[in-house]
């Protein structure tokens, strides 16, 4: 019997797809020259897609903000997102596609900078009276008093909070303030942010389990 | 609970940091999109993604932009 050569294909043979070795993107932005330049640009295009189509997700909080203005942070979403690729190569351990964990540096990028930009001209109160946070759900006379006592807990809760864990909570729970706007007017990150928010809700969900009422929130 | 509780007193289950979410968001939304266990994989991400509104809306920015891709 002859040997069967590689281009042969028999009756019923299924073809297999020819190997494609991945693009390996790590390996080729490091190497510079015109291999490198290309995939830096490439890179680029990739992140202004992701950026330009997390702007368009946000196109309706932003109504009053220009074409051109609007492109502009994009562009600049993007730059910023390359820098970040780049001064993070080395922690890119192949757990995505290369192309995945880039794009999270420019949808991050995106959302950051829309974020402040849609907040920019809007004062942040951090006091604000919001404290009937508990919808009159209009039940039997039990519920009715179950959501007093639960709205009752939920101030008292509130207000043994440290002032800023308090100021934290009020502003990012019930005025709805993006966690990356109120971090840029405290001048700290969203990680230290989220943190203070993670321990007073630690704290509230706490008293209202002391007092039996964190059933009633279900 | 209503939408207000929620955002008060957040997922009450143990959760990653807003930091270990970005580390984590590329490799968990691949897991989700190919049907794999992508909580298994990153313990405390779904917690995390419930109680964060700005990780959250990164995580469904990812999730529709690989859709995108793969449909366009």
């Amino acid at each position: 019997m002859s040997p069967t050569r590689a281009c042969d294909v028999l009756p019923g043979m299924t073809v297999p797809a020819p190997i494609v070795q991945p693009f390996d993107w790590v390996a080729t932005l490091r190497t510079g020259g015109p291999a490198g330049d290309r995939a830096l640009a490439e890179l680029h295009a990739l992140l202004l897609r992701a950026a330009r189509f997390e702007a368009l997700r946000r196109r309706a909080s932003l109504p009053w903000i220009g074409v051109a203005e609007l492109d502009d942070l994009v562009l600049q979403a993007a730059d910023d997102a390359l820098v970040a690729v780049l001064s993070r190569l080395d922690s890119f351990r192949g757990a995505s596609r290369f192309t995945t964990w880039a794009y999270k540096f420019a949808i991050y990028s995106a959302a950051v900078t829309l974020r402040r930009r849609a907040w920019r001209d809007r004062e942040v109160s951090l006091a604000p009276e919001l404290w009937d946070v508990v919808a009159d759900r209009g039940g039997s006379p039990l519920q009715q008093v179950e959501d007093g006592e639960l709205r009752t807990a939920l101030r008292c809760g509130i207000e043994a909070l440290t002032a800023h864990q308090r100021d934290v909570l009020v502003a990012v729970a019930l005025e709805q303030v993006p966690i990356d706007v109120l971090a840029e007017r405290l001048g700290t990150t969203r990680g230290a942010l989220y943190k203070t928010l993670h321990d007073a809700r630690r704290k509230l969900r706490a008293q209202l389990a002391d007092q039996g009422l964190l059933e009633v929130t279900r | 609970m209503n939408d207000v509780l929620s955002r008060l007193l957040g997922p009450g289950e143990p959760e990653v940091s807003c930091e270990v979410c970005f580390e984590e968001l590329d490799r968990y939304v691949e897991l989700e999109l190919a049907g794999a266990d992508a909580e298994a994989a990153v313990p405390g991400m779904a917690a995390h993604l419930r109680g964060c509104p700005a990780c959250s809306e990164e995580h469904a920015s990812l999730t529709a932009l690989l859709i995108d891709g793969s449909t366009s």
